[in-house]
């Protein structure tokens, strides 16, 4: 287990890596109602990367994705996110979108009356509006939906219903996969993906990520258990907690939690403070 | 998203300006203000009215005097005051016109800036246009294209000349004078609005529409639209309305008639926007409307689609009453409120023939600190075996300040019918925009698609040519509220 080390609070890249960075967080410190959460994250991702976030219940996971993606619920308190760059923290959820980040949401939510089609539509449009491109032509858009639904194995007749009302835990998931697909982000975070799928779903929703990974885009797979990461094998592993990335490593640091838990981490964090 | 944001938000909302608030400088001609047995003379003479037709207004009028405001509505609001009110208001040209050479360019400016356009070359195609401004009909396009198949369209002022069998049969036989207080009110005061007869046999080849406009101050707009349907006739006819900005509020009290006979249908739709007001409450339209139609042959069809954005108070209830058998009545809503705005609507369904059958699917939507209210009445008597009745009626909420409320009254007198309701309550939530916000859409944007996702089953139903415009219109008088 060399490649696993301890960071802590050093802005380093993992393992020490060296390179231009798609995103970068330095020192991300973010609250909710006055409850620290964040304390201090520090992760490197560039293109062609795909990094797994695990750690156990309360660790800060799923707030992690949702400052990422411009949440209000949530203050950043200190640091700094930076996209390709740019300042992520000074935009609003929208122009981050725009920018290309995507989340695919551990509960995608219902609207009902508008379908994918036209969500998507709107989302596409808004995108280009954004980048001072014209909106898409209608017959073009609808071409490239279809391309996209083969693509991922998407079932068509999702699109015309109401986006994701009524779909089961996999419909939704892998509508989910469809829209990032339809989107082109260049950074995706799944935010526990996995959750309440079985185990056919898991798998045609990760060939879905595993066809959509590129040299230009980066994931950031959000997970509590190591089996998603045997779909969409990781090129790093993060271990959080208590709103700190305490260990980092490679693929193979996944199969050491899943065997060991995350008491020993735990463990390890407690006699070092 | 905290509280702080959440009314941040909804404040941009309420800044959000009123398109058409623009009023157009014209010559007028006006009564003198206020209402007395000389104003409904003065009227019916500008009109050169039949003498049955001034009777009729004064029988209204005096009846009218006997009344008091009712006060059954959920909302309150400050009295009327009948003697500052202009009743009639025309702009200062020749009433009957031959071409539109000799309309004012000023009045074909407005519709034109309306988006209503009266000339030749921009007509809508396939949508024939009645324009009324203030008291007075502008123009009315296709007439001629409508003669041919023998349908009537045309101001009712006209309609009181050239057809006067028709309008004296059914002139307040479904609305009578005495039926209400507003409908008394526009019995005697009624200045213009369209008259439509589509004859046996005859689908209707365009679209009908009216386009309401509201210019002068003080003034109020009573029109009187009658559309009947003869046996195996199709119509489908739509109204639009606005109102310039005013500080002051102003009356719009409307009556409208439908009748179909045998195997007759009639599709009415209106989209309401009239001028709502500024965000503190201040101005706007009342819109208090009698809408009714009578299914009097059998197999017959009315159907009510409303989308109601604008108007300070909105009080109306397009209703059906189902005397052929085998008849039907519909009721497709979309009523949304904003800032201070009120709406208190809904429908009547009074079954009287067997095997008759009605549908209501209301759609309110508030936001701000406006409340939403559904009215409905479904009635069905001793005799109208055999009869159904689906009543679904949705409420959204946007922000914490905003009421919905619905008054459901069901009234069943024989055991072979079958009436049912169902309601919901939402509110527009704080993840379904996050949701939308982290695919690029902006939260007007997205509260835009979730709105138009909640009424899409009222939007279907009207014209194509006005699903579009009405979408829009839904998006921006909601542009920026939050949940």
């Amino acid at each position: 287990m060399n490649e696993i080390e301890k960071i802590g609070n050093q802005t380093l890249s993992p393992l020490g890596r060296v390179g231009e960075g798609l995103l970068s967080i330095k020192n991300l410190k973010a609250e909710i109602e006055g409850k620290k959460i964040l304390n201090g994250i520090n992760l490197e991702v560039k293109a062609g990367e795909v990094h797994a976030i695990m750690g156990p219940n309360g660790a800060g996971k799923s707030t992690l994705s949702a400052v990422l993606a411009g949440r209000a619920d949530y203050d950043v308190t200190e640091g700094s996110v930076t996209l390709d760059g740019k300042d992520l923290l000074d935009m609003s959820a929208e122009d981050r979108a725009r920018e290309g980040v995507f989340l695919a949401f551990q509960y995608p939510i219902e609207i009902p009356g508008v379908s994918t089609t036209n969500f998507l539509k709107t989302a596409v449009n808004e995108k280009r509006k954004y980048q001072g491109l014209e909106p898409m032509e209608a017959t073009d858009f609808l071409k490239l939906m279809r391309q996209k639904m083969e693509f991922v194995e998407m079932d068509k007749s999702l699109t015309s219903r109401s986006l994701n009302e009524g779909f089961s835990g996999g419909e939704k998931k892998r509508n989910e996969i469809f829209q990032m697909a339809m989107l082109e982000p260049k950074l995706s975070i799944l935010d526990e993906t996995d959750s309440g799928l079985d185990i056919d779903a898991l798998r045609l929703v990760s060939e879905g990520v595993n066809k959509l990974r590129s040299k230009d885009n980066a994931y950031i797979v959000i997970t509590h258990y190591q089996r998603l990461l045997d779909y969409i094998v990781p090129d790093f592993v993060h271990v959080l907690y208590k709103g700190r990335i305490v260990k980092s490593g490679d693929a193979s640091l996944a199969k050491e939690l899943e065997l060991k838990g995350y008491d020993w981490i735990k463990a390890e964090v407690e006699a070092s403070m | 998203m905290s509280e702080n944001q959440e009314v941040d938000i909804i404040d941009e909302v309420i800044s959000q300006d009123y398109k058409y608030g623009f009023s157009t400088d014209i010559e007028m001609e006006t009564a003198p203000m206020g209402l007395s047995e000389e104003i409904v003379r003065f009227i019916s003479a500008k009109k050169n009215e039949p003498e049955w037709l001034l009777e009729w207004r004064l029988k209204a009028y005096r009846y009218w005097l006997t009344l008091k405001e009712p006060t059954w509505q959920n909302f309150s609001y400050p009295k009327v005051n009948y003697q500052d009110i202009i009743f009639y208001a025309a702009p200062k040209q020749k009433i009957t016109l031959d071409s539109l050479d000799q309309v004012d360019p000023e009045l074909l400016k407005t519709f034109e800036k309306l988006g209503i356009s009266l000339t030749e070359q921009k007509r809508l195609t396939g949508v024939a246009v009645d324009a009324v401004f203030d008291s007075v009909s502008i123009a009315t396009t296709f007439k001629d294209q409508l003669k041919e198949k023998g349908v009537i369209f045309c101001a009712i002022s006209e309609a009181v000349h050239e057809h006067p069998e028709l309008v004296r049969k059914y002139l307040g036989s479904v609305v009578p004078a005495t039926d209400n207080y507003y409908a008394a009110l526009n019995s005697a005061v009624f200045s213009d609005g369209s008259f439509v007869y589509i004859p046996k046999g005859v689908r209707c080849p365009m679209e009908l529409s009216t386009y309401f406009r509201i210019n002068a101050e003080n003034t109020g707009q009573f029109e009187r639209t009658l559309i009947i349907a003869d046996d195996n006739s199709y119509v489908s006819y739509l109204e639009g309305c606005t109102a310039p900005m005013r500080d002051e509020n102003q009356l719009h009290a409307a009556v409208v008639e439908l009748v179909t006979h045998n195997h007759a249908e009639i599709k009415y739709s209106t989209v309401q926007n009239w001028y709502p007001g500024d965000k503190e409450g201040k101005g706007g339209i009342y819109n208090f409307v009698t809408k009714r139609g009578i299914c009097e042959g059998s197999h017959s069809k009315i159907s009510w689609t409303q989308v109601e954005t604008g108007s300070a108070i909105t009080w109306k209830y397009p209703s059906c009453i189902l005397k052929g058998d085998y008849s039907t009545g519909e009721f497709f809503s979309v009523a949304v409120t904003n800032n201070h705005q009120l709406a208190d609507t809904g429908t009547k369904m009074v079954h009287i023939g067997k095997h008759t059958k009605s549908r209501i699917v209301s759609k309110g939507i508030s936001a701000g600190k406006s409340h939403n209210t559904y009215r409905g009445l479904v009635k069905v008597n001793k005799k109208a075996e055999k009869s159904r009745n689906h009543t679904q009626c949705d409420s959204m909420l946007i922000g914490d300040r905003s009421g919905a409320h619905t008054f459901p009254y069901i009234e069943v007198n024989n055991n072979t019918s079958q009436v049912e309701h169902e309601a919901s309550t939402s509110k527009i939530g704080e993840d379904q925009l996050f949701y939308c916000n982290q695919r690029g859409i902006g939260t007007e944007e997205a509260i835009g698609l979730i709105v138009n996702g909640f009424c899409k089953e009222v939007l279907n139903q009207l014209p194509m040519e006005f699903a579009v415009e009405a979408q829009k219109l839904l998006a921006v008088s909601l542009e920026g509220s939050v949940g």
